[in-house]
């Protein structure tokens, strides 16, 4: 075990120049983001932009984002433990490390938009349960983080052994881990959806939308991550595994603008009270001779980005041509960062349930902050792969050297 | 920034993160692990309450007595407000903040009062409110004014997504927030329809020699950076027996404020409701409200 450590530490250390650049940036962000952090526990959230009017901002809109992220996992799960696609049960595994990574994400978002997380362990004493949404979700988050680490550790446990895992264990965690990547978005969107005093959460579609556009978002990210992997690494990732993905979004993405569009008909068409926070989105409000308008450049920034994707994903030529499908998924990734960030979370507080609009941007130390957490989840996630591509190269074992040989997929 | 300067401020910022350095250590360990308010016996509330006076003694030298008595029995309190009467001179506004040792900065307030033009869609729509008014004199003409601060409902949503239980509603229909239990996540203010959920941003700033030593646990003793806190009703003064109006209705010129035990029949409420047609504000939320609002003209 001990030896196993040491040779865990030897290949976490070994790496090129770019790797140690990479490193030195990430521990940078991070140090930043712990400083910007020390001025928020001194001072409070007044450091935020958030006020009284507009009570969760930017950390809440990442959480959100992050939650769907999370669920990407489950787009590889699927395929490759259920319909035994080969290709995509060779990458099952990075998938799933994403998802702790993005879970790890979220509950550092939440920590940090907390006014005392140093008494964060009174949810365990008194959780009011059922009733409080937000019981839920620590519940489904943290067992979505314990299911995958406990799958991730399991096969890479038995690949440091130099064996295969076993279907017989695999299958009740893959079994569990279905349902409860789609109850992480499901319970999250309820969050939010089940507040009758926010009409723009308050409608039906909010939980099916989040699902759509999780579907997209965490996938492109996978696909990009994964080709940087394979370029680092000598690891193999078909071809043929990231266009099935490709191909998965086009559908998620249909769906997803789909539910969108029925979402701003109903809100324009009928054009009640309730349309408010829609027409902030897209043209600003009016209110006491000023023209809100902070959010309007990124409503259409997000629309313009997931429609050119969604065509580019349509047509078979163009999302196999990697360097296009590249394109797509960035356009994807930042396209549903704004809609299902700060474009769920924002207007939900405009205007506040007494009319007044207040125009929020995050702060300097809530971009710190969020910064640094999105590096530790890079870190988290580089930490992770250099870990598990040296125990699938059969570099890194539990067994004794002359007994080790190159673990080839399954 | 000094290095001397910056592992200070370092040292600080990590220990600001949990407790007030002020503090002794005995005083630290009890602040941290104090136990949930609902569940404490007589003796400890007691107990409970003699820290809190010490450490506000021990920080600005000033003596407050902290109560933490409980609801009367056959009593529920509703309020009334009659439109025809505010003029908007947000005396309510702040006679409650001094009553209430709200923070002065940030500033902190429980009511806000709405503007607005008269013929002005307002009942379910308060898109055309405007709170940042600033007249010579009030009332402005063809204006008109709705004062809004917690409904006190019956049906509270803020109580309901609470995750620690840190709100309640009291047997009196006071729905408190125990400071020391709340986590700061600000569930409760996305759920307020009214917006009466107020969070501490930073440090509350109260002058020692304006703190209102009169004080209620469940109400206005000192509170600090981080939890989020409302109106109740004065619970400091309304508890009391006899019991004292709340400063909003004792302030108000124009004596468009009502308050009292919905439970008797006789009390000034209970006719308002009787005599009046009350409305409540947002009634499709199914919220409840124990605050009426009607027309006396």
């Amino acid at each position: 075990m001990i030896e196993f450590i040491i040779d865990l530490i030897r290949h976490i250390v070994k790496g090129n120049a770019k790797y140690y650049m990479w490193l030195l940036i990430l521990g940078l962000v991070i140090l930043d983001g712990i400083l910007a952090y020390l001025g928020q526990a001194q001072d409070g959230l007044i450091v935020t932009n958030m006020r009284d009017q507009i009570s969760w901002g930017f950390y809440i809109s990442n959480f959100t984002f992050f939650v769907g992220v999370a669920a990407a996992a489950v787009m590889l799960v699927i395929p490759s433990y259920i319909y035994h696609f080969k290709p995509i049960k060779e990458i099952v595994l990075f998938g799933e490390m994403l998802a702790v990574m993005a879970v790890v994400m979220c509950l550092l978002f939440v920590m940090a938009d907390m006014g005392k997380p140093q008494y964060a362990w009174h949810l365990m004493l008194k959780p009011n349960f059922p009733s409080s949404l937000l019981v839920w979700d620590v519940i489904v988050l943290n067992g979505y983080l314990v299911i995958n680490t406990a799958a991730v550790t399991y096969v890479l446990y038995r690949a440091a052994h130099g064996k295969e895992y076993k279907m017989s264990i695999m299958w009740p965690i893959v079994l569990l881990s279905i349902p409860w990547a789609f109850s992480i978005h499901t319970v999250t969107a309820f969050l939010y959806n089940g507040l009758s005093s926010r009409p723009f959460w308050n409608a039906s579609i909010v939980a099916p939308r989040f699902i759509a556009s999780a579907l997209c978002s965490g996938p492109a990210l996978m696909i990009i991550v994964f080709q940087i992997v394979r370029k680092v690494s000598e690891v193999e990732i078909s071809n043929e595994a990231i266009l099935k993905i490709s191909e998965l979004i086009a559908y998620a993405m249909g769906v997803n603008l789909y539910l969108y569009a029925a979402e701003v008909f109903k809100e324009f068409y009928s054009h009640s009270i309730h349309l408010a926070p829609l027409d902030y989105l897209f043209f600003g409000l009016e209110k006491g001779g000023t023209h809100h308008n902070v959010l309007v450049p990124f409503t259409w920034v997000a629309l313009f980005c997931n429609l050119t994707a969604f065509i580019i994903f349509l047509m078979p030529k163009m999302r196999t041509k990697f360097s296009i499908l590249n394109i797509a998924c960035v356009l994807i990734f930042t396209g549903v960062y704004i809609d299902k960030g700060m474009g769920l979370i924002i207007p939900g507080f405009v205007p506040d349930t007494l009319g007044e609009i207040y125009d929020y941007l995050p702060s300097m130390s809530e971009l710190r902050i969020t910064a640094g957490i999105w590096a530790v989840g890079a870190f988290v996630y580089t930490m992770m792969i250099k870990t598990a591509i040296p125990i699938y190269k059969g570099e890194l074992s539990f067994l004794p050297k002359e007994h080790r040989r190159k673990l080839t997929a399954h | 920034m000094k290095r001397r300067d910056f592992i200070k401020s370092t040292a600080i910022a990590a220990g600001g993160l949990l407790i007030p350095l002020d503090k002794s250590d005995a005083s630290l360990w009890d602040t941290f692990f104090q136990k949930y308010f609902r569940e404490m016996t007589p003796e400890e509330k007691k107990n409970l309450a003699k820290r809190l006076e010490n450490e506000y003694k021990e920080k600005t030298g000033v003596n407050i007595n902290i109560k933490t008595n409980e609801a009367l029995p056959a009593v529920k309190f509703a309020y009334g407000l009659d439109l025809s009467r505010c003029i908007g001179c947000r005396r309510c506004v702040y006679a409650c903040v001094t009553e209430n040792n709200l923070s002065r900065n940030p500033q902190v307030q429980y009511i806000t009062v709405l503007e607005f033009k008269n013929g002005e869609k307002w009942v379910s729509d308060l898109e055309e409110s405007n709170k940042y008014f600033d007249h010579k004199e009030q009332p402005e003409p063809g204006h008109f004014y709705m004062p809004v601060q917690c409904q006190q409902c019956d049906n509270p949503p803020c109580v309901k997504v609470c995750p620690t239980q840190a709100t309640w509603k009291e047997p009196d229909g006071i729905v408190v927030v125990d400071y020391n239990w709340c986590i700061g996540c600000r569930y409760c203010m996305a759920a307020c329809p009214y917006g009466a959920r107020k969070f501490n941003w930073a440090e509350p700033q109260v002058p020692s020699d304006q703190f209102n030593p009169n004080t209620h646990y469940l109400g206005n003793r000192p509170k600090f950076k981080g939890h989020v806190e409302k109106c109740t009703f004065c619970i400091q003064r309304t508890r009391e027996n006899p019991g004292k109006y709340p400063a909003c209705v004792e302030i108000c010129p124009v004596g468009a404020r009502k308050f009292g035990n919905i439970l008797d029949p006789e009390s000034e409420i209970s006719q308002c409701i009787e005599k009046k047609r009350v409305f409540r504000l947002k009634e499709e939320l199914n919220t409840n409200p124990s605050f009426y609002y009607f027309f006396s003209l």
